[in-house]
């Protein structure tokens, strides 16, 4: 997030697409409740009506991985209307001009006839968004789990920019992360194209940096992003190590992502549970989970905060990094002799340019917001404050492109795929808990009431969802929530693995799959 | 009196507090002044995330110029205002309040397991010794037995209506589950057409239980804890779930984790909390747990070993790999969901023993 947690009280327009945030963040949301309840206006885009579309006061139902035509046809608006923030694109921006000649292409009207939704409620939302004096965007894995998703992001950045809603109090472009750490894994370097704290790999003042500091010849090149990676395993990649993560289940296209591990020679799985993808593996070790762990972990707003160990681990099992070093010993490698997390976090920071300034007592208390330079700095709770880190922000000319596959006769539904409140991904944890079950204890096909008859299903009635990919049978439930001709359905449950349809195709730059979009066929089963 | 606003203190004006002077920012309670300069002024309809109720009436103070006591958490601090925190009238006011509370509850005393502010109206007993009975006989509140939920306890006959569940649903989680009906001795807690939780809006989030001065609102998963022997501990840490960053108080006792309570002063969540990051820990705990390590055998099955076998057994397959591909045959994925130190390790075992940057985690997908 641009901007801390605390400010999503402040904007007095609120604008979230792509983000289910009472299921997926629920006490984020609390937040823009409070704000709503105060009087800030809410503006929601998503093609389900979710509980954050039930509290708009516009709410643009548009169709799944049309983002960028409602975000042009905002934009659009915004420019003929003359509510840009002609100061902040001439101090602060570069190719403004550029901009409002190629969004003039495309009206709300334009909009209308790809995303499905009302030509005026898109420049009306424009209008609210650039009038407002704290306008905040807020998005999630509806923006970025696209073909387009660095278009879709890249189309938000565009409205923050031309309308100055960026760099202060109470506004900015704010993705809600979905794991507790998954901003810490980036910025600790787990990326292949940067070192820790997103230092570039491929500069080489760093590339110098990091062969002093681990004493070896560094890698001159990018290294594959793991889908990439998965598509080069059994050929290219022989041996991988993967942690805590359950690939099989959570990735697209199971049946390929199952191929793919079971191709390599050696396989290592650390994780809690012997999951899917760890009933794969040639070595499984044992790995201390939350409350069993002391270590740091970095939230949404780039807090940067501790955790802490609070029961012992059941028999042998060993913290993360423990393991991981201790194959590095094992292998003869010397500069591994790691004895606690805080030694390990204290390495970071000293070759982390936003974590210069912390080290493990610093952050005791969790009040920094990263970066953080040198040390006696007070941390970064709002980004873009006076300046870009690059110089200026730069507009993108951004243009419309279809999902990789379109509904068609044999396809002819769009299948979303998101979170529910109660189940946390593929409830390796959540269906372990003793309770949750109450709340939610199978996987069910959200699909409108018009559609159950129109394809001749029963609400409570099983039914067979297919793709090019596979298919899954799965119940249906008869809901409004999803509109006609769009159906929703998690990946949470491993008897309903959705993910054996999903994948059809990849953002060509973050290689993100397009999990929010896929054309089905679902028929009585 | 002067206005400090500007002069670099923070404060707007002053009020006289039990005799000293001190300064005031606009809009402050009576009750708020009085929590900076610690007066322990005694409260069961408070929390301070939530408006001002006035409801308990516990919380008067004297205050110059007005006849009788004034409840210190609705009233605003105003510039000059004289107020006194303790005397033997506001004690004594203070202690039949007391008696009257508890006589309307089946039990003063709930255990600490039950939620955060569950101990606050038997401390408040003991402090006024107000446990006299007196006023014994109607009792207000009908519990929910019939509610099988598995996580909040609705014991109702320990109820004081002090609303705090009701406003922490409305005003904390914009939920608007639970309500209030009827009045005096028969006011009840309750849903929309008086059904169960788990039919009406409740999302599960635990907060009305850590709010609940007196227990009637409880948490289910910890009171079934309640016998595990030991002190119980509670260990600051964050949730484990989404990238809100909650921070919770872990509850133990020896090695067994019995329950989770929100951190009221938690940067991220200021002691909100869902239903994941409340109630969904003993996943931990868990009989499924990997506990020691595994490698696959010639039958082709996973069996049990010893760490030198599985690290040798590990450490063997990468070298093999590079000795015959080389340093590009090599990948690593590290977690979302484990710390920082977990994703340092596995970028520098990749760069630092291979040199190669084939490196990435969880976030694509």
């Amino acid at each position: 997030m641009s901007n801390p947690l605390a400010d999503m009280d402040k904007p007095d327009v609120i604008f979230c697409i792509g983000t289910n945030m009472t299921e997926c963040h629920p006490v984020a949301a609390t937040r823009i409740k409070r704000a709503v309840a105060r009087g800030a206006k809410l503006i929601v885009a998503d093609p389900r009506r979710i509980a954050l579309a039930e509290m708009a006061d516009i709410y643009l139902p548009l169709r799944v991985g049309s983002d960028v035509a409602l975000l042009l046809g905002m934009a659009h608006t915004i420019a003929r209307e003359g509510l840009m923030d002609e100061g902040f694109v001439a101090d602060r921006t570069t190719e403004g001009r550029d901009f409002v000649e190629h969004v003039l292409e495309y009206p709300p009207e334009w909009a209308e006839s790809i995303t499905g939704v009302d030509a005026k409620l898109i420049a009306e939302a424009a209008r609210w968004y650039a009038k407002a004096e704290r306008g905040a965007i807020y998005y999630t894995l509806g923006i970025t789990e696209h073909i387009c998703g660095v278009d879709n992001v890249q189309s938000l950045c565009n409205l923050a920019l031309m309308t100055g809603n960026v760099g202060r109090e109470g506004t900015g472009i704010n993705p809600m992360r979905g794991q507790n750490n998954i901003q810490g894994a980036g910025d600790s370097g787990a990326l292949p194209n940067n070192y820790p704290g997103f230092q570039d790999v491929l500069d080489p003042a760093y590339q110098a940096k990091f062969a002093a500091a681990y004493g070896r010849e560094v890698d001159l090149e990018l290294g594959p992003t793991k889908v990439t990676a998965l598509d080069m395993c059994g050929d290219r990649i022989r041996a991988m190590i993967i942690n805590g993560e359950n690939t099989v289940v959570t990735d697209p296209d199971r049946e390929h992502c199952e191929h793919a591990l079971r191709s390599l020679d050696h396989l290592v799985v650390i994780d809690i549970f012997l999951t899917e993808t760890a009933q794969l593996a040639d070595v499984v070790l044992p790995a201390t989970a939350w409350a069993e762990t002391d270590g740091v972990c970095s939230n949404t707003e780039r807090r940067v905060q501790r955790l802490r160990k609070a029961v012992d681990p059941p028999g042998e099992a060993k913290p993360d990094w423990w393991c991981v070093s201790r194959i590095a010993q094992r292998m003869g490698l010397k500069g591994f002799e790691f004895e606690s997390a805080k030694q390990v976090f204290n390495e970071l920071c000293s070759l982390s340019p936003i974590y210069a300034g912390l080290d493990w007592d610093l952050i005791e208390h969790g009040e920094y917001h990263w970066p953080v330079p040198e040390r006696g700095h007070p941390g970064t709770p709002i980004l873009h404050e006076g300046e870009f880190e690059n110089g200026r922000g730069i507009f993108q000319m951004i243009r419309y492109r279809d999902p990789a596959e379109t509904i068609s006769e044999e396809y002819p539904i769009w299948l979303t795929t998101g979170r529910r409140l109660p189940a946390y991904h593929t409830r390796t944890q959540t269906g372990r808990a003793a309770g949750i079950e109450y709340l939610l204890s199978e996987e069910s096909l959200e699909m409108h009431p018009a559609d159950v008859s129109k394809w001749g299903l029963e609400d409570g009635g099983w039914a067979m969802m297919s793709s090019p990919r596979g298919q899954v049978r799965i119940k249906v439930e008869a809901n409004d929530r999803s509109p006609p001709g769009t159906v929703f359905a998690s990946f949470s449950f491993n008897d309903v693995p959705v993910n054996f349809l999903t994948g059809g195709g990849y953002d060509p730059i973050t290689h993100t799959a397009e999990l929010k979009v896929c054309p089905v066929r679902v028929e009585p089963a | 009196m002067s206005d400090n606003s500007g002069n670099g203190t923070g404060f707007d004006f002053e009020i006289t507090l039990d005799g000293e002077k001190v300064g005031v920012r606009r809009g402050e309670s009576l009750y708020e002044v009085s929590e900076r300069h610690r007066k322990e002024i005694p409260t069961l309809c408070y929390d301070p995330r939530l408006e001002a109720f006035g409801g308990c009436r516990l919380c008067i103070v004297e205050l110059d110029g007005a006849r009788n006591p004034v409840a210190s958490c609705t009233t605003r601090a105003e510039s000059g205002m004289r107020i006194t925190t303790r005397s033997a009238r506001l004690d004594m006011h203070r202690r039949v309040l007391m008696e009257m509370v508890a006589s309307e509850n089946r039990d003063t005393d709930v255990d600490p397991l039950s939620g955060y502010a569950s101990q606050e109206m038997a401390v408040l007993l003991d402090r006024y010794e107000a446990r006299t009975g007196r006023f014994a006989g109607a009792r207000s509140g009908r519990s929910r037995p019939d509610d099988d939920n598995p996580f909040i306890l609705r014991d109702y006959e320990n109820c004081i209506s002090c609303y705090r569940c009701v406003r922490v649903c409305a005003e904390q989680e914009g939920d608007y589950a639970i309500s209030v009906m009827n009045r005096g001795f028969e006011t009840q807690i309750t849903t929309e057409f008086e059904g169960l939780l788990g039919d009406s809006a409740c999302t599960f989030c635990g907060q009305c239980i850590q709010t609940c001065p007196t227990g009637a609102l409880a948490d289910i998963k910890a009171l079934a804890n309640a016998d595990v022997p030991g002190e119980t501990e509670k260990t600051r840490t964050v949730c484990p779930y989404c990238g809100v960053g909650c921070a919770v108080d872990l509850m133990s006792r020896g090695d067994k984790l019995i329950g989770v309570q929100p951190a009221m002063d938690g940067p991220a969540n200021e002691g909100a909390l869902c239903v994941k990051g409340q109630f969904a820990f003993d996943f931990v705990q868990h009989p499924d747990r990997l506990a020691y390590p595994m490698v696959r055998g010639e039958d082709g099955e996973l069996h049990e070993t010893d760490w030198d076998t599985a690290l040798d057994r590990a450490a063997a397959g990468f070298t093999a790999a590079v000795e015959d591909h080389g340093r590009h045959s090599v990948y690593g994925v590290a977690s979302g969901r484990a710390p920082h130190e977990a994703a340092y390790m596995m970028q520098r075992f990749i760069r630092g023993a291979f040199g190669t940057n084939q490196i990435d985690n969880c976030s694509r997908a």
